[in-house]
């Protein structure tokens, strides 16, 4: 009697498809790390892909240096326990002229320290191919998107002109300079990452579990004090709070929820009954109307 | 303190209880598709909505975006609740696929909606060829149209069986039953050759959701399932476990010399440890030593996973190749008739050469016959010299090297392939396998004891095979003849094949149209081919003017023995020296299809030789051909004695 395959083992056989596919076609690719969730369940994928041997491409890490400090452990922990090569880049440029969420505003950050970031990074590189963790039921966009989705020399997206996608038959080819954005991840909904999760016991940034934190409560939304750059404005102050993340980013621009889903059921449990999507933690996606998808057009992940 | 952490156990394991459940519930994919404005995003916005997949926030992005760009007055807009992309919302119209997920207590869902507009067509291709189940909408008050067909002729091509005729909009007809028995039995006699197993009409109207989720009242003749009742107990087969055992090898994984797997996914059937197995291009037998996971060695594998095989014997298999099941092979063979979904822009041309990708393997092919356009409108097949966008065909297709396959109507994983152009890299075809075609099995190739070497020896000179390109009047017969004469006064063997001359015997059947152009180039680098093969320096001067034809002629020859030459004179300068008259002709509208006039000239890239005619004789130009061809001989001497690696 043969098993018969669940819906998570199809998700993960047509993620590992997506990752050799890759790795055979493609003179240089490099997997995006962002050490969220989806981050550490692509990497789970990618150590399954190429098991007995490691993933043959780097693992990129674009700091904006205002990622919460708990993520940049978990980072450099993951890094040293499987073995893998992580590169970590920061836009010095960046860095020079100040870039910060609060005096740069939201939308100036995000598009100089991770959209130019990651360009420099890719061009530095000189990398084909870039895997994403993005997932097609995130946002509308998204949700359009292709699995190889492809990259002109200058990194834009060009939403109304596609390569047609058909069955599992990817075209790889891109000419000097092009690139392509792999998505293994297309397929899977936010429910289908927590499930895998807690079936391969995956391990994640603590910071998606419920814990008494220093919050601010700002523009609606529930800011974790995660070092002294952030300045109180008048009136605010600091409470502690259980609470819980369900992205994360820059710590400035990520909200967090009351919560006390304090392990993966838990966590399961109050998806289960959410009013609000995951993205609407985000700051930088409220900005303006379309605004994922005009920064993913600049190259945004 | 105990109390509370048994509560916890408790919830802990309910909620893993509800996730063995979501494991159980198998998985529909499935597509909307049908013309504009029928009303495809509106359904798949009100499926979101009434089997409440649609969160607090999105609900409140939709009800703003609806008073800003919705088409439905004071209602909300759930079309815009899938078109996504800012040019869709504001043309009111949907450009790409977009994939959208949703369950009910008993199954879960992808759909694709897909966009309606006939130039769109490749994007509904795209959410068709993953689907298994395809809801074709049509407007009550328009019927069956155009795109209704096209869309269904596709769905069918592409393998799906199962058909959902949404009979939408139906309160704007006042629930007329006459009008959707007209339209059902429309579609019916239309479809009756298009092979589905199913077709089930369905009477709805998407914007108020009568009959998607909830039962109308209003359409109260209709005793038929609700759209969402028939989505969820719909059978769709999936047989592909019980097909013969194909595994398309898609990475070799060697991390060290004590390791050899073949990882990819099962296309069909399954396999154990100890299974005999064949390599399908060369029909080497071995067995399955191992199944490898991360997660330990598996005893058997089904079709669906992706797996990492080890064989018991060292044998040569690599990317492209497939191990199969010995007593039930794929066909390998280097020609094959196949259906044929054309997407570009530039038409499909017969004689062109494009690059093959199936699941793993790629190659260069050429469409050697295109028997047939299917007309989409009643499924006839005419006579066509070309596929232009969103056309269907019937072609044959022969390849450079032979590739393994089944027909696609017996796997559809092992029988697809898609077209690649050479030069820009899209994608401009996609193609079903039919069937192989015999000759390529009758035909083989002779091994011949007097090779190539042996007759270049003879003539003491390496094959070399000059392609001189550039517009007419560029010097290029001038050059290509004093190249001629040094050469022979040096004792080399050579043959100048002219563009003008082959005109006037072998390609005497052919105009100056693209596709006459494109099997000109053809002919002409097959015999150029046949010659260096005779041991021959070929010069072949001809305007050559598109670079997918040249880079095809180089393809043909071992490398270093195609010499790509660019005669680079502008074209005001040929135009003014005019040796034959044409400029003049063309310039005044007497002759059509004139290069550099009215038919495009491509420039090569990166030619071996560029020759910059203007202020230079031929003579010295002649000499760096003849520099070049030196150079080329001494450096592969030195590579052959070991001097060059």
């Amino acid at each position: 009697m043969l098993a018969k395959l669940t819906h998570l083992d199809r998700l993960e056989a047509e993620a590992i498809h997506i990752f050799r596919e890759v790795a055979a076609t493609f003179s240089k690719p490099v997997m995006l790390y962002s050490v969220g969730k989806d981050s550490s369940v692509l990497m789970h994928l990618a150590m399954k892909a190429f098991y007995p041997a490691k993933p043959p491409f780097p693992f990129l890490h674009v700091d904006t240096t205002w990622k919460f400090r708990e993520m940049i452990e978990f980072r450099d922990e993951m890094a040293r326990k499987l073995g893998f090569d992580l590169i970590v880049h920061i836009n010095e440029e960046g860095v020079r002229d100040g870039i910060n969420p609060f005096d740069s505003g939201s939308n100036t950050h995000t598009h100089i320290m991770k959209t130019v970031g990651l360009r420099q990074a890719l061009d530095k590189y000189g990398f084909d191919a870039a895997f994403g963790g993005a997932r097609r039921d995130e946002e509308k966009s998204r949700a359009k998107e292709r699995i190889f989705s492809f990259r002109d020399a200058q990194h834009v997206w060009d939403p109304k002109n596609q390569r047609p996608e058909m069955w599992k038959i990817y075209n790889t080819r891109v000419a000097k300079g092009e690139s392509i954005r792999v998505f293994p991840l297309s397929n899977w909904t936010e429910l289908d990452i927590w499930q895998y999760i807690l079936q391969e016991d995956i391990p994640i940034v603590p910071l998606y579990f419920a814990k008494e934190r220093p919050v601010v409560e700002r523009d609606g939304m529930l800011i974790m004090r995660d070092d002294e750059r952030m300045k109180l404005k008048p009136g605010e102050t600091i409470e502690n709070r259980m609470v819980r993340f369900r992205t994360l980013g820059c710590y400035p621009l990520t909200g967090a929820i009351d919560s006390d889903a304090d392990s993966l059921e838990g966590i399961v449990s109050e998806m289960l009954t959410a009013r609000t999507s995951e993205r609407q933690g985000r700051l930088i996606d409220r900005d303006e109307a379309g605004s994922m998808e005009k920064k993913k057009r600049e190259g945004y992940f | 303190m105990r109390h509370i952490m048994t509560k916890t156990i408790e919830a802990a394991d309910s909620v893993r209880d509800y996730l063995a459940g979501q494991e159980r519930k198998s998985l529909l994919r499935f597509l909307t598709c049908g013309s504009v404005d029928d009303g495809k995003s509106t359904l798949i916005g009100r499926l979101l909505s009434d089997t409440k997949q649609i969160f607090e926030d999105q609900l409140a992005t939709l009800e703003r975006d609806s008073k800003k760009h919705g088409t439905t007055g004071e209602d909300v807009d759930f079309a815009l609740l899938v078109d996504g992309l800012e040019a869709e919302r504001e043309q009111g119209i949907t450009i790409d696929v977009a994939y959208r997920f949703f369950s009910t207590p008993k199954r879960k869902f992808i759909v694709a909606d897909t966009p309606g507009h006939e130039q769109y067509t490749r994007n509904m291709a795209t959410g068709a060829s993953t689907a298994d189940l395809a809801i074709v909408l049509v407007d009550a008050r328009q019927g069956v149209l155009a795109q209704t067909r096209r869309h269904s002729i596709i769905a069918s091509l592409l393998g799906i069986r199962h058909i959902v005729l949404a009979v939408n909009k139906i309160d704007l007809v006042d629930f007329d039953q006459a009008v959707f028995d007209r339209i059902t039995a429309n579609y019916a006699e239309f479809a009756k050759d298009l092979g589905f197993a199913s077709i089930v009409p369905i009477p709805m109207s998407a914007r108020y959701g009568d009959n998607v989720v909830r039962r109308s009242d209003r359409i109260a003749w209709y005793s038929g399932p609700t759209l969402v009742e028939h989505l969820e107990t719909v059978v769709v087969d999936d047989a592909a476990v019980e097909m013969p055992f194909r595994f398309p090898v898609q990475y070799v994984n060697r991390p060290n010399l004590d390791f050899r797997g073949f990882a990819g996914t099962v296309a069909s059937g399954s396999v154990s440890q100890g299974d005999e197995v064949v390599v399908a291009k060369s029909g080497k037998a071995s067995r399955i030593k191992r199944i490898v996971t991360q997660g330990g060695d598996l005893k058997s594998a089904v079709a669906g996973q992706a797996v990492t095989l080890v064989l018991a014997d060292e044998v040569e298999i690599s990317r492209g190749n497939m191990l199969v099941a010995p007593t039930a092979r794929p066909h390998v063979a280097d020609q094959f008739a196949a259906n044929l979904v054309w997407f570009n822009e530039q038409a499909l041309l017969p004689g062109r050469s494009y690059l093959l990708r199936t699941e793993t393997d790629q190659t260069s092919a050429t469409v050697t016959e295109l028997k047939c356009r299917i007309n989409v409108n009643n499924f006839a097949r005419e006579a066509a010299k070309s596929l232009e966008m969103n056309e269907v065909g019937i072609c044959n297709i022969s390849v450079q090297a032979p590739i393994a396959f089944d027909t696609f109507v017996e796997n559809r994983t092992t029988g697809a392939f898609i077209l690649i152009d050479r030069v820009t890299n899209a994608t401009v075809g996609a193609g079903m396998i039919v069937h192989a075609l015999r000759r390529a099995d009758n035909i083989h190739w002779q091994s011949l004891d007097v090779d190539k070497k042996e007759r270049a020896l003879a003539k003491n000179q390496r094959p070399a095979v000059f392609w001189f390109t550039g517009l007419s009047g560029s010097g290029k017969s001038t050059i290509a003849n004093l190249l001629e004469k040094k050469l022979h006064a040096s004792g080399r063997h050579t043959y100048i094949l002219d563009g003008d001359n082959v005109r006037h015997g072998l390609n005497r059947d052919l105009g100056f149209t693209d596709e006459d152009r494109v099997e000109n180039i053809r002919r002409v680098a097959e015999v150029a081919k046949l010659m260096a093969d005779a041991g021959l320096i070929v010069i072949v001067s001809f305007i050559s003017p598109f670079r997918a034809e040249r880079r095809m002629a180089r393809e043909l020859m071992p490398s270093g023995e195609f010499i790509e030459v660019f005669v680079d004179t502008p074209f005001e300068e040929c135009a003014r020296r005019d040796p034959k008259g044409l400029y003049a002709q063309a310039l005044s509208g007497k002759l059509k299809n004139f290069t550099g006039v009215d038919s495009p000239y491509e420039a090569p890239e990166n030619p071996e030789i560029h020759l910059k005619t203007l202020g230079k004789s031929p003579e010295t130009m002649v000499e760096t051909l003849d520099e070049w061809l030196r150079q080329r001989d001494i450096a592969e001497q030195q590579y052959e004695q070991g001097g060059g690696i």
